[in-house]
């Protein structure tokens, strides 16, 4: 692989497997996946439910330490870091988007988004600079000082994508982003996902039902049974 | 940060936390008022006892306190005074001879207690003239009594009678004098108010033929918070004949007496912030619970669960704060009263008190020091109880706790 290439490399997973209830009931919820992402991609993780396709986004974002093998994050084995050191190396290289939303209800949508930021140190002028342009990323410049149940769900999830994009991560994972929007929320977040994928490159890695997702997605990953049954991914990006 | 949003948490749930203040406020202002009381009514009962007789320190003869007798007297010189006057923190001396006689007119006789006092010297001390009832206050170079209002009705004496005194004099020589009653004085203390009678110390010396001698020097301070540095002062600076005692030395029983019912007091302020420490505990736990998996995300954003910790810790100040500063403003005004208008008591209740000779007034004192340890006691508690939930979430999965 070519140094220009591993520089691309944005997540690189080996052989993850995550085995519930060792030592009474197995269960395999993910069984030996290798996946490869590069930078600037825009992947969907589907499947059935029960697949394991949100144990293996756990797993890539840190969240959950698999049962054997290794994610390495832009050259860093995340699976041999201490716990410390992998909740600061989430804050700043991986940005979640989730389900429900997961906004701070008393906090507007400003401080939400500078929240991350806060917890990076980021300069003050810098945070508002910063805030001003993710919150115009997003649509909702208008929308700074309100709190999130002031917002609809639709705007919620925007601001949550804004929240992640303000650490400047190496990418997002997004659990089932548009699982609770209206179909016309789902196309702006979409819309919004998109663009920043295409101007700013940013890699998004979805796990989701919604055929919505799944149809705007360039590389679609399915999850059977905890493995991968299928990647339309270029060949070089697949692993056996 | 991590302050605000500490503050805006606990008003998620509005009701749930102005429940846990006010029970907060409640409880310190119950705290404050009592322990405020408590310590008025102990600082009105060592004045009474303190200020009114003995005066903070004593300076005797050696073995007087044990055997108090004319003989354990000591000769009193101008050595003795100065020392004593100069010592750092002392604001007045008195001179005592004291003897215990009958005291007698017509065909009625009671057992009392007689001082020689320097008249002047002694109200700065002790300020008796304030107790003058009826009469006149006697002058150093006067002959004439004072006599307490109780041992006067006893005697059926008034102001201008003749007080006869019947006593033991120095080694053992027989005391006998009559004296005209310039005044009578009213003592707050039953005991002293059926008891006392006084003469001025040239008169007493000489009735009880013990010229230039003195039983105590009777001692006033600056600071009452100053007795120990003074005592050990006064002990440097004076002969080895003489023994220096402070208050607490001569009445221990009074001591022993604060000492107890401050214990009590604890127990009480104990099993007050016990019970609120349910209150926030519940608060806490409930918090806890509905935001296990707010917690989870956060630790998933990239916020170490030592910082979650820190803002839950902050929350339950946040509570304690708030409440303890609560229970402080609505205790200022009820303490600002009972220092302006103390409690008295009558009927049998007074009775009991009056038998041990204290007065049946129960006034506050608006004491600073009270008020800010309420305050801090409470903020403990708070800490305290934070503790659990914080271990709580320390021991966070974040995965777990977002599925919740």
């Amino acid at each position: 692989m070519s140094t220009d290439m591993e520089n691309q490399t944005v997540i690189d997973a080996h052989n993850l497997s995550k085995v519930y209830n060792p030592d009474t009931i197995p269960v395999n919820a993910v069984n030996g996946v290798h996946l490869h992402l590069e930078r600037g991609e825009f992947t969907a993780l589907v499947g059935p439910s029960g697949s394991g396709k949100t144990t293996l986004l756990n797993m890539i974002g840190g969240l959950d330490q698999p049962t054997t093998g290794k994610v390495i994050i832009n050259g860093t084995d995340i699976t041999a870091l201490p716990p410390n050191a992998l909740i600061d190396f989430r804050l700043h290289n991986i940005g979640f988007v989730f389900q429900a939303f997961n906004l701070i209800p008393v906090l507007t949508a400003r401080e939400n988004i500078e929240f991350i930021m806060l917890l990076q140190k980021i300069p003050a002028e810098e945070r508002s600079r910063r805030v001003a342009e993710l919150l115009l990323a997003v649509g909702l410049p208008n929308k700074a000082d309100a709190r999130p149940a002031q917002l609809s769900g639709g705007q919620q999830q925007r601001v949550a994508v804004a929240r992640a994009l303000a650490s400047k991560p190496q990418f997002i994972l997004a659990d089932e982003p548009t699982a609770n929007l209206d179909s016309h929320s789902a196309s702006t977040l979409l819309d919004i996902m998109e663009k920043l994928n295409t101007d700013e490159h940013m890699t998004f890695l979805f796990s989701t039902h919604d055929q919505r997702v799944i149809d705007r997605a360039r590389r679609v990953i399915t999850l059977v049974d905890g493995s991968i049954a299928s990647d339309t991914a270029p060949a070089g990006l697949r692993h056996s | 940060m991590l302050s605000i949003l500490a503050w805006r948490n606990i008003w998620r749930n509005r009701n749930r936390s102005l429940i846990t203040m006010a029970s907060i406020a409640g409880a310190v202002m119950l705290s404050v008022v009592t322990t405020s009381l408590q310590k008025g009514v102990f600082d009105n009962l060592i004045r009474n006892l303190v200020s009114l007789y003995t005066g903070y320190v004593q300076v005797h003869g050696i073995g007087y306190w044990d055997e108090q007798t004319l003989d354990n007297s000591f000769e009193i010189n101008d050595s003795i005074r100065d020392a004593v006057s100069r010592t750092p923190g002392v604001t007045g001396v008195a001179a005592r001879l004291e003897a215990f006689a009958l005291a007698s007119a017509g065909e009625k006789t009671r057992g009392c207690l007689v001082v020689g006092i320097e008249p002047s010297g002694e109200d700065r001390l002790t300020r008796l003239q304030s107790k003058l009832e009826q009469g006149k206050f006697i002058a150093d170079s006067s002959s004439e009594a004072l006599v307490a209002e109780g041992l006067a009705a006893k005697l059926r004496l008034g102001v201008g009678d003749t007080l006869v005194l019947l006593s033991q004099g120095y080694y053992g020589s027989t005391a006998a004098g009559q004296y005209r009653i310039a005044g009578l004085l009213h003592f707050g203390s039953p005991d002293l108010n059926d008891r006392v009678c006084y003469l001025p110390l040239h008169v007493a010396q000489y009735w009880l033929d013990a010229p230039q001698r003195a039983t105590a020097l009777a001692i006033s301070l600056d600071d009452p918070r100053d007795l120990r540095q003074t005592q050990a002062a006064l002990r440097a600076g004076l002969p080895a004949t003489l023994e220096v005692m402070s208050w607490e030395e001569m009445m221990p029983e009074i001591v022993q007496h604060i000492k107890t019912d401050t214990v009590g007091m604890y127990i009480f302020i104990a099993v007050l912030y016990l019970l609120i420490s349910f209150g926030i505990f519940s608060t806490l736990l409930m918090m806890l619970s509905e935001r296990r998996r707010e917690f989870g995300m956060l630790v998933a954003l990239g916020m170490r669960k030592g910082k979650i910790a820190l803002m839950v810790l902050l929350e339950s100040v946040w509570l304690a704060l708030v409440g303890s500063l609560a229970g402080l403003l609505l205790s200022w005004p009820v303490v600002w009263y009972l220092t302006r208008y103390p409690i008295r008591v009558g009927g049998e209740f007074a009775k009991i008190y009056e038998r041990f000779g204290f007065e049946a007034v129960f006034p506050a004192t608006l004491y600073a020091p009270i008020f800010i340890e309420q305050t801090l006691v409470v903020l403990a508690v708070g800490l305290i109880l934070a503790f659990y939930p914080a271990v709580q979430i320390m021991r966070l999965n974040p995965v777990a706790a977002m599925r919740q």
